[in-house]
């Protein structure tokens, strides 16, 4: 009888390891989803709210100016971090061109320089004209651009993600989102 | 003595480790193995256990807050005792510890070390090299200033390139849709929770397998490993020329440990903590962002190749990279161990270790940035202008006003990022100079839309004078034939 025995104890440890491996997968699917939430999160919630610049007045036609704002999606720990600059150009009337700070290559803060009309890049050495296209240096393209618009006077942009050169950079200006 | 060895024996009856403990101690080693080459690995676990305690002691007053952590830095620096001693202490020992890690393969590669039987000993110690890059990584986050921040913004950007799941990558990295508090939180967590505890178990294996397998005996050229025999023949070697690890070999050790412990505090010491710089405040963009020192290799490739490859090269690089150090022990698991008889193995260090010492000399004075405030800041020098027309300095005032001086240097002053104009004029032509001005190229912008025809006209005028003395600007020969005179008052060419 002692093999029957064992095989009971064998039966009892595979049904042990079977039931660990049934509550492992239970707890995992909430632990997977708190490490992806993130990602999973979405784009659809307070971040693609329209963040107001300022008023138009503040943008003189033709020039290019520094504008601040806080990002629509903010945490208590974030401190100062949600503070983001952008460039605004005003082409000429209610006619904008909101440029994110962040050069196209990797991300470091562009600089404007007005008399030459170009914004320089203090990493890389990035350099892209008035209108955000690629000047020179290692960016592929252009500066990001933040869909922009004027409503009651205000300079409005749909800001709220770092943009990055990925693939699908969703804030491309040309792709906009049907908000 | 007596109460002691009693205490002890109450304790070993208990504990058993006494036994193993002599039995590790005393384990046969070559005697050629005791070499002051050998002393790295040990080096580099002393530096992990000097990480460990001084990362802990920072971890009493740090707040991994997005709001809070770069005050907490300062109160370290300034208000609390010898909080920046630790703090220097912790950088130097992060510095130190990259260092020796890369010495310790770079000895173990020319030994020959990682060949049978000890190909999993390398291939630990290769996950262990990534772990502490990783732990410098996340370790210059921590230091939650200007340079973390775009430190990320980079990373982000890198990451964001990998097809497909880039984005994801990116907001799986950042926590979130910007770089803020959750940012610093998951770092603080990668750096202090999970890979020290990875690197804990992995240096446990390493350490494991160099009691089991046996320390690396010296290479001696000629002496061929082979599968079928080394084991018996390193057996036959620590029992015929060996001698117990524990004094022979282990005094080497302690002394350089201790040296290395001593050169950290020293540093730490004469050197003080490292930063942070400025506080981690997007809307200052009066920012030039570099990594820490074992990253500025990289930062400088990024800023040298050419835009068409970087991101294959940022993608694909490291993958190769890593999978052929992988790889490596299966490749060449057998033969020669001794760097003497392996040309290609010293050739492949010492090209790597020139490629990233260049990048790293050139990341200290950044050749491809403009100067941001070479136009309003550097002088014309005089002998510029001496002697020159009122146009000709017209055109060296649009010179300076239209930034040029940013990427274009007189006199050794100025940007780096084109050539040096001092001698232009004799390069080219008045009409390639127009060409070049109005519609840029070769990595300069076009200034056709930013210079009226006036300023062009100027700004080539004076172009045209930055000529040495006896050498005459360049001309277009064809140019003078077709005007069938010699307008400009030039020599003509001598047949």
């Amino acid at each position: 009888m002692v093999d029957e025995d064992i095989s009971r104890r064998g039966l009892f440890m595979k049904l042990g390891i079977l039931f660990n491996g049934l509550v492992a997968t239970a707890l995992a699917v909430p632990v997977v989803g708190f490490v992806l939430s993130s990602i999973t999160r979405g784009r659809a919630s307070a971040y693609l709210a329209w963040v107001p610049l300022g008023p138009v007045t503040q943008f003189p036609e033709g020039e290019t100016r520094l504008a601040t704002f806080k990002n629509p999606n903010v945490m208590p720990t974030d401190g100062k971090t949600v503070d983001t600059s952008c460039w605004v150009r005003r082409v000429g009337g209610d006619q904008f061109q909101v440029f994110a700070i962040n050069c196209a290559h990797l991300g470091c803060p562009v600089r404007w320089f007005p008399q030459s009309g170009l914004f320089m890049c203090p990493c890389h050495g990035g350099a892209y004209y008035r209108d955000g296209a690629r000047a020179s240096g290692p960016p592929e393209r252009g500066l990001f651009e933040y869909p922009s618009k004027v409503e009651n006077g205000l300079v409005t942009i749909q800001a709220g993600e770092l943009p990055t050169p990925g693939p699908s950079a969703a804030l491309d200006g040309k792709k906009l989102p049907c908000a | 003595m007596r109460l002691i060895s009693q205490i002890g024996e109450w304790f070993d009856r208990r504990l058993q480790l006494a036994a193993p403990i002599r039995e590790v101690s005393e384990h046969r080693v070559p005697r050629n193995a005791a070499s002051w080459w050998y002393v790295f690995g040990t080096a580099a676990l002393t530096v992990f256990i000097l990480q460990i305690v001084t990362g802990i002691l920072l971890a009493m007053i740090y707040v991994p807050s997005g709001a809070e952590a770069w005050s907490s830095l300062q109160s370290l620096n300034h208000d609390v005792t010898l909080g920046w001693f630790i703090r220097a202490l912790h950088g130097w020992g992060s510095n130190f510890m990259v260092a020796i890690v890369l010495i310790h393969m770079v000895q173990v590669f020319l030994f020959g070390a990682y060949k049978f039987p000890r190909e999993l000993t390398w291939i630990v110690g290769i996950f262990l090299l990534l772990m502490t890059l990783g732990m410098a990584f996340s370790g210059q986050v921590l230091r939650f200033d200007q340079d973390a921040y775009w430190g990320l913004g980079i990373g982000a950007s890198i990451a964001s390139r990998v097809p497909i799941i880039g984005p994801l990558a990116v907001k799986l990295m950042l926590g979130g849709p910007i770089i803020a508090g959750a940012t610093l939180s998951r770092f603080f967590a990668l750096h202090v929770f999970v890979i020290p505890g990875m690197l804990i178990g992995f240096v446990c294996l390493h350490l494991l397998m160099v009691l089991k397998l046996g320390i690396n005996d010296w290479p001696v050229p000629g002496r061929l490993v082979k599968r079928a025999t080394y084991e018996a023949e390193y057996h036959e070697l620590t029992k015929k020329d060996g001698a117990p690890f524990v004094p022979y070999a282990i005094w080497k050790d302690l002394f350089f440990c201790a040296f290395i412990l001593l050169a950290v505090a020293a540093c730490a010491v004469y050197f003080g903590p490292f930063g942070p710089t400025g506080r981690p405040d997007p809307t200052i963009i009066q920012t030039s962002p570099k990594p820490d020192y074992f990253f500025l290799w990289l930062y400088a490739l990024l800023s040298l190749l050419p835009p068409s490859m970087e991101t294959p090269a940022l993608l694909i690089g490291p993958v190769v990279v890593i999978l052929f150090l992988l790889l490596l022990p299966f490749l060449s698991g057998e033969g020669e161990k001794s760097w003497r008889r392996r040309p290609i193995a010293v050739l492949t260090i010492s090209l790597s270790a020139i490629s990233l010492g260049t990048l790293t000399h050139l990341s200290g004075y950044t050749p491809w940035s403009p100067h941001m405030n070479a136009w309003s800041g550097d002088p014309v020098p005089d002998r510029f202008l001496r002697g020159t027309t009122a146009l000709q300095r017209q055109g060296a005032l649009v010179f300076q006003v239209k930034q040029c001086r940013n990427c274009h240097s007189l006199g050794d002053l100025g940007g780096q990022r084109g050539p040096a104009l001092d001698s232009v004029a004799v390069r080219l032509t008045q009409d390639q100079l127009i060409r070049q001005v109005i519609q840029g190229g070769g990595n300069m912008p076009a200034y056709g839309k930013n210079l009226s025809p006036a300023e062009t006209t100027a700004l080539v005028a004076f172009l045209e004078t930055l000529h040495p003395a006896g050498q005459a600007p360049a001309r277009d020969a064809s140019r003078d034939l077709a005007l069938g005179e010699n307008p400009e008052g030039r020599a003509p060419a001598q047949p």
